[in-house]
């Protein structure tokens, strides 16, 4: 496959064969990546930047090691330090980093579409490592590849994402991601945090996750984000927790060989308890691991790199 | 000084008078309508409408505060080539308009230009802080029509509760900007399918509607007349027509772009599509429109509101709200409501200049002997394309930019006084 694109904004303008290459070239990556200490070259010569409007530790260093291992120059602009807090403009700090020369702009930002907003602004490659409660398509893209590694493929696969959808762009690039590639999407949470209007993609919804463990193939936890409770989007945690987190008697409810997904960080004993959280089941260090391959992926794909040509570096 | 308007397609709203026919202006009055007169001056009108001079009930020129936006003699400028003779002012300026004095410099502005007729609206509350009403018979006395804090929510019903019962000494209208803030919660779009999948806070229509409801119910309590500002939902409509149908006394307006755009654009026009209240649904829109249909909406505003493109090239939630209205309301009107709804000129029209003038009781808005010669002439099949060139406001925040419409003002007359011309 030979395709060329700009920018990685979304799940929603991927191709199904797009995902299927960044799986296939993930899979390599993986291999080198874990067992060899060998960096590929196609990111030579070139800046890649990190501009992370809004903090985040884990997304920026499998970024950084992503691009590293593809040989790139990793610059990072920290929001704290830059001129966007002395009232310089998205676009004029992007337009600076495009006179210096930066060709890939790794960008995560609070609000959401600012990636889309960029994208049509500047010259540069645009990633989104996350927009407000829009989209966080690397994610999604790990996420997929975690279960695609285990299961050869997605389709026909039961897949819950419990927890906060509302506010989480884990969440919707889940939900466009899963589906594109044919699971059955399942999406459960409190009425507060899970708005009739999701109704739009088709998919079941439901408030009792009891009801829907028997069945499932994968479980994806989202992070309750502790703040929540004050807008009175549930009562409170012990509440949450009650109706909402996966715990052990909730794990015998599953199959055997569920898949339990998490992005990270954990709240430990609040939507996951710690039996569950370090089972079996649980591959929530292997999706960090996949996230720097699902990474050099996107990274190949906008560079227009084949399947081949990877073959090639290897 | 005697014109004559000869042979164009004369179209009286108030009367439903839709005849060719010449248009006899003297020293700045309409003298007769029918055959032609002797005249000093003639305009061949052939093929296009005549027209009472459009009334826009809602603009925002920015002067006092961000002439850098707009100035008052510039938004006159604007008005006029876009058809319009008179209009009433926001006064949410910096400072706002809140005492005589402002009020007197608004008009004497609009005077100095020469171009348009400028009605200005007075803050209903001092400040616009929403705390203690506004010195209306001052305001009044210096040439406020309306009394409103637009741009924000009388919060407080004990306060429109006052203003409502207070301004009825003055017969004049309290214009509310209906939205409970709790219920926006901070949102930037409507709350909707749109609104989900691209992660953006969502400001539901019961934000709108719980404080029309609220209004429409201190409104037949105080016996005051309410004008509903920029309504966008469809439960708006219903309540106003429920109100209405029980004898209260309140009108409204919708503005152009509730009944041509939905939420969908804003997937493509990101910040140049974000308004408050915001762009709703198909089935919003449709509403709107029936609304329009049988009467329940009186009037058509545009909430012309100039953001320079600086601040539309923002991330959407950090961009401010608001489009340009003006140059677009007459090719919109014409395109979405004439040619695609089959609405008659009258039809339209009648909510831009019958039906303001009446709102804020002003003798306008109609071709009767005896009236101000405030016309326009627009030639309704003529295509106009919204480009940079086409807009000559300063700022160009329109989501129609690249538009192809129908429907374009030909010539504007004050007073007798040619404003503007093609």
């Amino acid at each position: 496959m030979t395709v060329k694109r700009k920018d990685l904004l979304d799940i929603s303008s991927l191709s199904y064969d797009e995902i299927i290459y960044i799986f296939e070239a993930a899979k390599i990556f993986k291999k080198v990546f874990t067992e060899t200490n060998k960096k590929f070259s196609f990111l030579s010569g070139h800046t890649v930047c990190m501009l992370f409007i809004e903090p985040s530790t884990r997304t920026r260093l499998s970024f950084e090691i992503a691009a590293k291992r593809l040989s790139g120059d990793v610059i990072s602009v920290a929001p704290s330090t830059s001129s966007l807090v002395k009232g310089e403009s998205l676009i004029d700090t992007v337009k600076t980093l495009e006179a210096m020369k930066t060709g890939f702009i790794v960008m995560r930002h609070p609000v959401s579409l600012a990636p889309d907003f960029l994208s049509r602004n500047c010259e540069a490659h645009v990633v989104n490592g996350g927009d407000g409660n829009h989209a966080h398509p690397t994610q999604a893209l790990l996420d997929g590849f975690s279960v695609y590694e285990r299961s050869g493929s997605l389709k026909g696969l039961r897949v819950a994402i419990v927890g906060d959808i509302k506010h989480s762009r884990v969440a919707r690039s889940g939900i466009e991601l899963f589906t594109k590639m044919g699971s059955d999407v399942v999406l459960c949470g409190p009425p507060t945090l899970l708005p009739d209007d999701f109704s739009q993609y088709g998919i079941e919804m439901t408030f009792d996750l009891d009801s829907i463990l028997p069945k499932l193939d994968v479980v994806n936890m989202l992070r309750i984000q502790l703040e929540r409770q004050k807008g009175s989007l549930f009562p409170s945690i012990r509440e949450y927790n009650k109706y909402f987190s996966l715990t052990k008697d909730r794990l015998k409810k599953c199959r055997k060989d569920v898949i339990v997904m998490h992005p990270g960080p954990i709240n430990r004993g609040i939507e996951i308890d710690d039996f569950v959280a370090d089972c079996e089941n649980a591959i929530i260090e292997e999706q960090v691991t996949n996230g720097i391959a699902v990474r050099m992926a996107v990274f190949s794909l906008l560079c227009g790199k084949t399947l081949e040509d990877i073959n090639k570096e290897k | 000084m005697k014109l004559c308007i000869k042979n164009g397609r004369v179209l009286d709203p108030a009367s439903g008078f839709d005849k060719t026919a010449c248009v006899n202006i003297e020293d700045g009055i309409i003298k007769s309508v029918g055959e032609a007169e002797a005249a000093d001056e003639t305009i061949d009108a052939s093929g296009k409408l005549v027209l009472p001079g459009l009334i826009d009930l809602h603009v925002h020129f920015r002067e006092p505060g961000r002439e850098d936006q707009e100035t008052i003699a510039g938004g006159c400028r604007i008005a006029a080539k876009s058809g319009y003779t008179s209009v009433v002012t926001m006064p949410n300026t910096n400072p706002p308009i809140d005492n005589q004095a402002l009020v007197k410099f608004i008009k004497h502005e609009a005077e100095k230009s020469g171009l348009l007729n400028i009605f200005p609206a007075a803050a209903v509350s001092k400040g616009m802080k929403g705390e203690e009403i506004s010195e209306m018979g001052e305001l009044y006395t210096a040439g406020a029509v309306a009394f409103t804090d637009d741009g924000k929510p009388v919060s407080s019903s004990i306060l429109m509760r006052r203003a409502l019962e207070y301004s009825r000494m003055f017969d004049v209208p309290v214009m509310a900007h209906e939205e409970d803030h709790l219920l926006v919660d901070s949102g930037v779009i409507n709350e909707g399918k749109v609104s989900a999948s691209l992660g953006l806070r969502g400001i539901p229509n019961a934000a709108e509607e719980v404080m029309i409801a609220r209004d429409v119910i201190i409104a037949g309590l105080s016996k005051g007349r309410l004008h509903v500002q920029h309504i966008s939902s469809g439960g708006s409509v219903e309540i106003i027509r429920n109100a209405k149908k029980r004898g209260v006394n309140v009108t409204c307006e919708t503005a152009p772009h509730y009944f041509s755009l939905t939420d969908e654009v804003v997937r493509d026009k990101l910040a140049l599509a974000k308004m408050n209240p915001p762009l709703r649904t198909e089935d919003d829109r449709m509403k709107i429109i029936e609304g329009l249909k049988d009467g329940t909406i009186d009037a058509i505003a545009t909430d012309h509101a100039p953001h320079l493109m600086n601040e539309k090239r923002q991330e959407i939630e950090f961009a401010p709200n608001g489009i340009i209205g003006l140059e677009t309301a007459v090719p919109l009107m014409i395109t979405k409501l004439v040619k695609e709804k089959g609405f008659s000129y009258n039809e339209v029209f009648a909510k831009v200049t019958c039906n303001p003038a009446k709102i804020i009781n002003i003798k306008k808005g109609e071709i009767k002997a005896g009236y101000d010669a405030d016309l326009v002439i627009i030639d309704p099949d003529k295509k106009v394309i919204i480009s940079d060139d086409f807009i000559a406001s300063n700022c160009k925040n329109t989501p129609f930019m690249g538009a192809e419409l129908c429907g374009s003002v030909e010539c504007t007359i004050l007073s007798g006084r040619i404003t503007y011309k093609a």
